[in-house]
C-alpha cells in the first residue's frame, strides 16, 4: 500500500476518483485480468497470476497484470483476460502458467493466440449509468472468436447486480466509482429524502433476493416507522443452500456494490450500524470484504458525517459458525447476539424489534447490489424487466448436468427452458434431461414438463419448488430422485436446530423410511406415510427451515412417482445409484483385460488374468465405483 | 493447559455477550479445538453460564470438543458434488485414511469432515484441505493427495 488514499467528501472528489479509475480500468498499456474468485483459486488461477507477473518483469514489459473478480463462466476457469489499448477484450480459458506465459510472449508480436480464445468483448454495458464501457470500437473483430454477445451462455443474461463481476479489481476502490459506484450514496445524501428513496425501491417491486421474495420496500418502511433507535442494517451473506454461490461470488468480485446499498439503505431508514454476516466457508469472501470496508472508511465513504451530509454509518463483519438454519432471519440475530441459532417466533419481525431488540433490517447480499440501481435509474426503470409480481433480474449459479456451469443473471420471467438449453448448453451428450433443482434444501425438483414455466416467486413454488437464492443444479438420468429426496432430507435433519418437535424428530423419520426405500425394504404404503408426515412437519414447524423442508420429498413424489414405485414394488433403482439396488458386472465381450480395474478397486473383487475377461466377485465388490472411473472400453456395467 | 494460556485471545474481545461466537472462533483457529479450560475461562470473563458457552460449541458445526488433526479434510457433500459422485469420494477418504466415519486418525495427521458445499459447484465433486481446494475429483487422485500433506508432516517432523 502507497500512500494514504484521498478523501472523498465531495462530488468533485469522487469524479477524481472516477478519473483515476478509469486510468487503471482502461489504461493506455496492455492490460492481462485473472480471474481470481474462489472457483479460479481452485483450478489454479495464482500459479497462472504470477507465471504472468513473472514473464512480464522478464521481458521488462509495460503491462498490468491485476486480479479481477468472476465474470461467472465457472466452467471455464482459470480465465485469463487480454485488454490491448482500443482492441476488443480478449478471454482466454482454461489456463495454466505455461500458456499463460505463451501468451505474454506473444503480444508484443501481435500473435493473440485466437486458438485459446473463447470470447471477445467490445464493451461492456454499465446499467449504472446507461453507458457502455468501451473497449474498442463495436465492431472490432478477432478471427474465429466469438463475441460474447454471440454466446449463447452470454447472449441472454442482463447483468445488473453482477455488473461489475470480471470487470473491475475488487480491491479497487477507484475502479468501482469509475462504474458509476457512490454515485447513487452521494445521490441519495445530497438529493433525496428518506422517505423518498424508500418510495422508488417500493415502486420498483424489489423483493428479497435470499428466496423468500418479500418485498423491499415494505420491509424498509417499516423499519424507518419504527421511533426505537439505534436501528441496525444488516447483509445476510450466510449462504448456506448447497450449489448456489452467488452471493459468496458478488461479495469477492464487488464488495463495494453491497457496502454501497448498505449505506444508502441505511440512510433510508435511520440505521447507524451495519453488519455483514458471511459464512465461514467463504474465507475469500470475508477478506475482500474487509478490505473493502477498510478502503470506504479510508476514504470517508463509511464512518462519521459521508459527504459531509451529517449521516453516519459503521459497518463490521461477523462469521458464521456453520449452521444452516443461520441464514433465516431471527436464527442470525440470535447467532450475533451470541446465542445458538435458534429461529423465534415472528411477529415481532426484525424491522421491528431485531438485534439487541432495535429495529433491524436484514436483506441478502444481492438485493443490497441491486440498490444502487435503483437509486441511480429509478424505480420504474428497475420494473421494466420482470412479470408481474417479480421484477427485475436475478442470479443464478448453473450447475450439474450442464455443458455450460456458470453463475449467470437472466431477467425474472425467463423460462427455465431457456436456462438450461440454451444458456446451459442442455446436459452433455448422450444423457437426458430429468429435472432441476432449484431453491436448494427449501426447494424442489422441476421436470421436463414444466420447463416452459417462467421464473418467478410464484410460478417456482406452484410447481412444488421455490426461488430460493438461486441455485440451479441440473440433474440427468443418471441421477436417482429417491436419492436426492434422501440427500435432501439428511442433510435438513442434521441442520434441524432441534427446537420444534415436528422437524427434529419428523425428518429424522422421513429419512429413516425414505433411507428404508433406497435400501429396498420399501413398501407402498411408505409413499402415502411419507406424504402424511411431511404435511405435519409443514404445517406444525416454526420456521422457514421446517415449513419447506419437505419440498424436495414431495416435489419429487409427485413428479417422479414411478421411480418411487420402482423402488417399491421391483426393488429397482432405474437411475442405478440406490446401492443395496445395483450390481456391478464386467461385459466379457468389451472387457480387453487390461488390468486397470484391478489396480483400481481397494476391495480386491476383481479377478481374471491379463489380457482376458476380468469378473467382479460381488461378495467382495463395495460398490465405489473406483473401477467404473478407470475403465477405457466401458465394459463395466451397473444393473 | 492453565487458564491463563487463552489471555491473550480473550483480551482481544469486548467483554459482553456478542463476543461469544468470535472468542471461540478465535479459540478454534488457533488450537483446532476448544479445550474445556478455554470454555469455562470463556465463561468466567464473559460472565457467560459455562452451559451457555458450552450449547454454543455444541450447536455449530465449526467448533469441536475433540481434539482435530494437524491437516482438515473437508469433502464436499453439497448437492452439486452429490450428483457428482461426492459420497463416493467421502467413502474413499475415510477407506484410505482407515476411519470408520467422520473424525480424526490416531496419528492426529488428518481429520475428515463432510462439508455441506464450499460453494465451487462447478467444479464438482471438490475435496479442500486445509486452504487448498481440490476440483474436478476423482477417486484415483485421492491416494496421492493425502500422500503428498502425509510427506508435508515427515519433512516437518
Amino acid at each position: 500500500m502507497s500512500a494514504a488514499p484521498p478523501r472523498i467528501v465531495t462530488l468533485t472528489d469522487l469524479r477524481r476518483a472516477a478519473t483515476r479509475g478509469r486510468r487503471t480500468l482502461l489504461p493506455k498499456q496492455p492490460k492481462i485480468l485473472v480471474g481470481m474468485g474462489t472457483c479460479g483459486l481452485a483450478t489454479g488461477a495464482e500459479e497462472v497470476y504470477e507465471a504472468l507477473l513473472d514473464e512480464v518483469q522478464r521481458r521488462k514489459l509495460n503491462y498490468g497484470v491485476t486480479p479481477t473478480g468472476c465474470i461467472g463462466w465457472c466452467g471455464q476457469e482459470p480465465l485469463v483476460d487480454l485488454q490491448l489499448p482500443g482492441q476488443p477484450r480478449i478471454t482466454y480459458g482454461r489456463m495454466d502458467a505455461r500458456h499463460a506465459r505463451e501468451l505474454v510472449r506473444g503480444v508484443p508480436h501481435g500473435d493473440l493466440k485466437p486458438k485459446w480464445a473463447v470470447g471477445l468483448l467490445t464493451g461492456y454495458e454499465n446499467p449504472l449509468t446507461g453507458r457502455r464501457l468501451r473497449y474498442s470500437p463495436q465492431r472490432a473483430r478477432v478471427d474465429g472468436v466469438p463475441r460474447y454477445e454471440d454466446l449463447p451462455l452470454f447472449r441472454s443474461q442482463v447483468r445488473w447486480a453482477a455488473r461489475n463481476c470480471g470487470v473491475i479489481n475488487p480491491a479497487s476502490l477507484d475502479e468501482y466509482i469509475a462504474r458509476g459506484g457512490y454515485f447513487g450514496l452521494h445521490k441519495a445524501l445530497s438529493a433525496s429524502a428518506p422517505a423518498g428513496i424508500i418510495a422508488e425501491v417500493a415502486s420498483s417491486g424489489l423483493r428479497g433476493r435470499g428466496g423468500a421474495g418479500f418485498p423491499t420496500g415494505k420491509k424498509w418502511e417499516t423499519v424507518a416507522r419504527q421511533a426505537a433507535t439505534p436501528k441496525y442494517v444488516i447483509c445476510n451473506a450466510d449462504e448456506g443452500d448447497p450449489g448456489a454461490y452467488m452471493n459468496r461470488t458478488l461479495l469477492e468480485s464487488d464488495p463495494h456494490s453491497v457496502l454501497e446499498g448498505m449505506c444508502i439503505g441505511a440512510h433510508a431508514m435511520g440505521a447507524t450500524e451495519g453488519i455483514v454476516y458471511v459464512r465461514e466457508e467463504y474465507p475469500l469472501a470475508v477478506t475482500r470484504m474487509r478490505e473493502a470496508i477498510a478502503q470506504a472508511e479510508a476514504a470517508g465513504l463509511l464512518g462519521a458525517n459521508i459527504f459531509s451530509s451529517g449521516f453516519n454509518l459503521r459497518i463490521r463483519i461477523t462469521k458464521g459458525a456453520g449452521a444452516f438454519v443461520c441464514g433465516e432471519e431471527t436464527a442470525l440475530i440470535a447467532s450475533l447476539e451470541g446465542r445458538e441459532g435458534e429461529p423465534c417466533q415472528r411477529p415481532p419481525f426484525p424491522a421491528e424489534r431485531g438485534f439487541c431488540g432495535k429495529p433491524t433490517c436484514i436483506n441478502n447480499v444481492e438485493t443490497w447490489a441491486d440498490i444502487p440501481l435503483i437509486v441511480m435509474r429509478g424505480g420504474e426503470w428497475y420494473a421494466q424487466l420482470g412479470t408481474n409480481s417479480s421484477k427485475g433480474t436475478k442470479t443464478f449459479c448453473l450447475v450439474g448436468a450442464v455443458k455450460n456451469t456458470a453463475m449467470i443473471e437472466v431477467p425474472l420471467g425467463t423460462t427455465l427452458r431457456k436456462v438450461v438449453e440454451e444458456i446451459g448448453g442442455g446436459v452433455p451428450e448422450g444423457r437426458r434431461f430429468k429435472a432441476i433443482q432449484t431453491g436448494g434444501p427449501s426447494g424442489g425438483c422441476v421436470p421436463e414438463a414444466l420447463l416452459d414455466m417462467e421464473v418467478d416467486y410464484e410460478s417456482l413454488t406452484s410447481a412444488g419448488a421455490i426461488m430460493g437464492s438461486g441455485g440451479m443444479i441440473v440433474m440427468d438420468d443418471s441421477t436417482c430422485m429417491v436419492d436426492i429426496a434422501k440427500y435432501f432430507l439428511g442433510f435438513l435433519a442434521d441442520e434441524s436446530c432441534g427446537k420444534c418437535f415436528s422437524c427434529r424428530e419428523g425428518l429424522r423419520r422421513l429419512h429413516e423410511i425414505v433411507s428404508r426405500i433406497t435400501e429396498g425394504h420399501g413398501s407402498e404404503q411408505d409413499i402415502a406415510l411419507l406424504e402424511d408426515l411431511a404435511w405435519m412437519v409443514r404445517e406444525t414447524s416454526l420456521c422457514g427451515l421446517g415449513q419447506t423442508a419437505p419440498n424436495p420429498l414431495l416435489s419429487t413424489i409427485r413428479h417422479f412417482r414411478d421411480e418411487y414405485l420402482a423402488h417399491v414394488r421391483e426393488k429397482r433403482c432405474p437411475a442405478k445409484v440406490c446401492r443395496q439396488l445395483i450390481a456391478y458386472r464386467i461385459e466379457p465381450t468389451l472387457c480387453n483385460g487390461c488390468g486397470a480395474c484391478v489396480k483400481a478397486c481397494t476391495s480386491v473383487a476383481i479377478l481374471g488374468e491379463k489380457k482376458s475377461p476380468h469378473r467382479i466377485d460381488d461378495a467382495h465388490c463395495i460398490k465405489c465405483g473406483a473401477c467404473l472411473e478407470v475403465c477405457q472400453p466401458n465394459a463395466i456395467l451397473v444393473e | 493447559m492453565g487458564a491463563a494460556a487463552f489471555d491473550g485471545i480473550l483480551s482481544g474481545f469486548r467483554e459482553r455477550p456478542e463476543s461469544l461466537i468470535p472468542v471461540l472462533q478465535e479459540i478454534q483457529t488457533q488450537y483446532h479445538f476448544l479445550p474445556e479450560e478455554a470454555l469455562r475461562a470463556v465463561s468466567r470473563r464473559f460472565k457467560i453460564p459455562l452451559t451457555q458457552a458450552f450449547h454454543v460449541a455444541t450447536f455449530y458445526n465449526c467448533f469441536s470438543l475433540e481434539p482435530r488433526g494437524h491437516h482438515q479434510v473437508e469433502v464436499c457433500v453439497g448437492t452439486a458434488c452429490h450428483v457428482r459422485g461426492g459420497q463416493r469420494i467421502l467413502d474413499r477418504v475415510l477407506r484410505e485414511l482407515d476411519l470408520p466415519g467422520n473424525g480424526t486418525t490416531a496419528d492426529y495427521a488428518f481429520s475428515v469432515q463432510p462439508v455441506r458445499c464450499l460453494g465451487c459447484c462447478a467444479l464438482a465433486p471438490i475435496v479442500r484441505v486445509d486452504q487448498r481446494t481440490y476440483g474436478h475429483l476423482k477417486q484415483s487422485k485421492i491416494p496421492k493427495i493425502l500422500q503428498h500433506y502425509r510427506s508435508l508432516a515427515e519433512v516437518a517432523a
